[in-house]
């Protein structure tokens, strides 16, 4: 029984460090005339157990504000949608404005849709991305691509004399809904980049109908309120295809394309914030906040040696042990760490020991009144265990609040807070496990009590 | 064992002269907020070269922008304004390019509209009350003594009020602005001082009740003796941790750590020199009537 503790332990302890090691770290070096070369990886699942397909990398996930990248946040438009149809409009522009993110190559997209006091919003963050500009467009196009004709005139002299979008004004049936894909071609004669719309079946009659009804006049095709291009139909075209041409550069019409294949947002988004930080500031300020911490860390367990020594150092040990636990909990879940976050570890860094000193503390008052060391480190436990939960519960009161874990709508839902209070709330909740289980633990094993 | 009590005078003027300035900096100079509250935009660009503070002011009077605020520190321009919109933000970058004959690379750009901003401070009010409505819960489970809960009470606003009052001095000398991170520092704070509190009386209560209701002073002064070594060991740790972050962690939570920092030193003091006094003079006045 003994021997299989101590198996599982290490085997935990292994697991742990697994979990800890730095991400894509070479080890280059020779020894004994063998070269030794391969990349440091934490540990990645990636397999099938019981039919189960399990894959989980344990990696580090850095927030927006550490990596760099953007912040959105749009409200939705809810006048004109009807209450029951409200929920799945909310949740079909989500899914579009997905599709039109993935266009931008991002590789952890985050997007939410957020109800709060009766307004709605989609957030959407976008890690590594810094032309915010042209993200914002295109993620904000409502995208409503439509098809107009001419109002039939009653008089020939007032048809001619009106400017031709002034007189495409009617509506046809045929709306975005009708085409199948959109995509990016070049215009066999000129070169010019255009758009190419391949319509569904019944978009292919109605637009057949339409081209039919209108030989020799123009219709025009509108995306939201601007006008794409108004070509004039030169016969019936039958077999769903049809082209948008205009001054386009490669881009602005790949981007069309994408706005038409992802399909219209079903109500009108507004920008309400943005916050966009460059990778370079992110990258110095983890920098300069592990650095921080490492100091941090460093004059902690210099002061608990010089002051209580070897009991001391035990407590560095299990604060150790807590950094390392820790860290492989961030990975676990994962924590998306922000520079909030940061500060709330290392500040339960300095936190953590204070369930030792309290114990400490203790065992010496017992020691003064003249009791043997095992007595007093059994005192010691029994009696500060009270004040540590104590005193531990309204820091994790607190945690819990900012928090919001319900997500609920009175309270803030920003990322920062949140991200603070879960790193002090995991931190308090493993220190106190560490400060007292493994500090008692290791205490027997160096005092050699039973 | 040590009379702590016997100087009690002294430690209530040090407290009065604290909360005293502190009282005086909100009244006279108040806080600047930060666009997470009350709305607006803020932009910091990296420039090649050295530019003056009041070439960009002058760019942005001419441009009929509503600035708060223009700031350049080295080679990095931080601006606040009013909201803008993006594509405002994309043609005063060009405008600066071109008055300022320097290529400039936008490292932040945060917007925040009113409606917004105005929700998230109704929502950080609601969450503040709410945890200070947990801890005042918590605090009389844990107390289970009307007396005992208000002492801890009044050094929580005690400490709350310092902690307002010096940053408060922050945001007028070193334009700190009430942000998000703020409230939260000021929360842990009001945690830090109830977690801190607790240890004590837990300890006055113990000899309570092994050595039945004596005298209290003499049993606080003694407690007092007991934690002070605790109390100082534990703060010295967290503060050894927030002294490096002040020190040496990046811009963005310098004025975070140190609000913590002063938390935690106002914090451990009001435990055995705002919160014991309040206690022993309140059980004292029960015990006459």
């Amino acid at each position: 029984m003994r021997h299989f503790k101590i198996i599982l332990l290490i085997l935990i302890s292994l697991l742990i460090i697994w979990i800890d090691l730095p991400e894509n770290l070479r080890v280059n070096f020779k020894v004994l005339n063998q070269k030794i070369d391969f990349i440091i990886n934490p540990l990645k699942i990636d397999g099938e157990i019981f039919g189960l397909k399990i894959k989980k990398e344990f990696k580090t996930h850095l927030g927006l504000d550490l990596k760099g990248g953007s912040h959105l946040v749009f409200e939705a438009d809810t006048t004109k949608i009807k209450k029951e149809d409200l929920e799945d409009a909310l949740n079909s522009a989500r899914d579009i404005i997905e599709k039109r993110v993935n266009f931008f190559g991002v590789s952890e997209p985050q997007i939410q849709t957020l109800k709060s006091q009766g307004k709605y919003r989609i957030s959407v963050d976008l890690p590594g991305i810094t032309d915010v500009s042209s993200a914002i467009k295109l993620i904000g196009q409502t995208a409503q691509l439509s098809f107009k004709e001419e109002t039939p005139a009653k008089d020939q002299k007032e048809a001619t004399q009106t400017p031709i979008f002034l007189r495409l004004t009617k509506d046809t049936e045929l709306t975005g809904k009708h085409i199948k894909k959109a995509q990016l071609t070049f215009d066999n004669q000129t070169g010019k980049p255009q758009v190419a719309l391949i319509f569904t079946d019944e978009g292919g009659k109605l637009f057949a109908k339409i081209t039919e009804r209108n030989v020799g006049k123009p219709v025009a095709i509108y995306l939201d309120q601007f006008l794409l291009s108004a070509p004039v139909v030169q016969q019936k075209i039958e077999g769903g295809n049809a082209v948008i041409t205009g001054n386009f550069t490669v881009d602005e019409a790949k981007k069309l394309a994408i706005a038409i294949n992802s399909g219209a947002l079903p109500l009108p988004i507004k920008l309400v914030e943005q916050k966009n930080i460059g990778p370079t500031l992110g990258a110095s300020e983890v920098r300069k906040s592990l650095y921080a911490g490492v100091i941090g860390l460093f004059l902690v367990i210099l002061f608990m040696v010089l002051y209580y020594g070897k009991l001391g150092a035990i407590a560095s040990l299990a604060l150790l042990i807590y950094g390392a636990l820790s860290l492989a909990i961030f990975r676990a879940i994962p924590v998306v760490l922000t520079l909030p976050g940061l500060a709330g570890f290392i500040l339960s860094i300095g936190m953590a020991v204070d369930s030792n000193i309290l114990i400490f503390e203790r065992m010496k008052e017992e020691l003064r009144k003249g009791k043997s060391f095992e007595v007093a480190f059994n005192l010691g436990f029994g009696r500060a265990i009270d004040a540590i939960k104590d005193a531990n519960i309204t820091t994790l009161t607190v945690a819990f609040i900012l928090f919001n874990p319900l997500n609920w709508e009175f309270l803030p839902q920003f990322g920062m807070v949140r991200g603070f209070a879960l790193t002090l709330g995991i931190g308090v909740a493993t220190s106190l496990f560490t400060g007292v289980v493994i500090t008692k633990r290791l205490i027997k094993f160096f005092y050699k009590l039973r | 064992m040590v009379n702590f009590l016997k100087y009690k005078v002294i430690y209530f003027l040090i407290s009065l002269t604290v909360i005293g300035i502190g009282l005086f900096s909100i009244f006279k100079w108040g806080y600047y907020y930060s666009i997470d509250f009350v709305g607006g935009t803020n932009l910091e660009y990296q420039a090649k070269k050295n530019i003056s503070q009041e070439k960009v002011k002058k760019i942005l009077i001419k441009e009929k922008i509503d600035f708060k605020y223009v700031s350049i520190n080295q080679k990095t321009i931080s601006i606040k304004t009013k909201p803008l919109d993006e594509k405002k933000i994309d043609q005063l970058k060009k405008i600066l390019e071109k008055d300022l004959d320097s290529s400039l690379t936008l490292i932040k750009s945060e917007t925040v509209g009113p409606t917004l901003s105005a929700e998230n401070l109704k929502k950080t009010v609601i969450a503040c009350f709410l945890a200070i409505l947990g801890i005042l819960v918590y605090m009389s489970f844990a107390f289970k003594s009307f007396n005992y809960a208000l002492a801890a009470f009044l050094a929580m606003i005690h400490d709350l009020l310092v902690i307002l009052g010096s940053y408060s001095l922050f945001s007028h000398f070193f334009r700190a602005e009430v942000d998000t991170l703020f409230i939260t520092a000021v929360l842990t704070t009001m945690s830090f001082s109830v977690h801190d509190t607790i240890v004590i009386f837990d300890k006055i209560r113990e000899y309570l009740q092994e050595e039945g209701q004596k005298d209290i002073e003499y049993f606080a002064n003694k407690a007092l003796t007991e934690t002070m070594v605790r109390s100082i060991n534990n703060s010295m740790t967290i503060i050894f941790m927030l002294l490096a972050l002040v020190f040496l962690g990046g811009s963005t939570i310098r004025f975070f750590a140190l609000t913590l920092l002063i938390g935690t030193i106002t914090g451990t003091y009001s435990s055995p020199f705002v919160a014991t006094p309040i206690l022993v003079w309140l059980e004292k006045r029960k015990n006459k009537n």
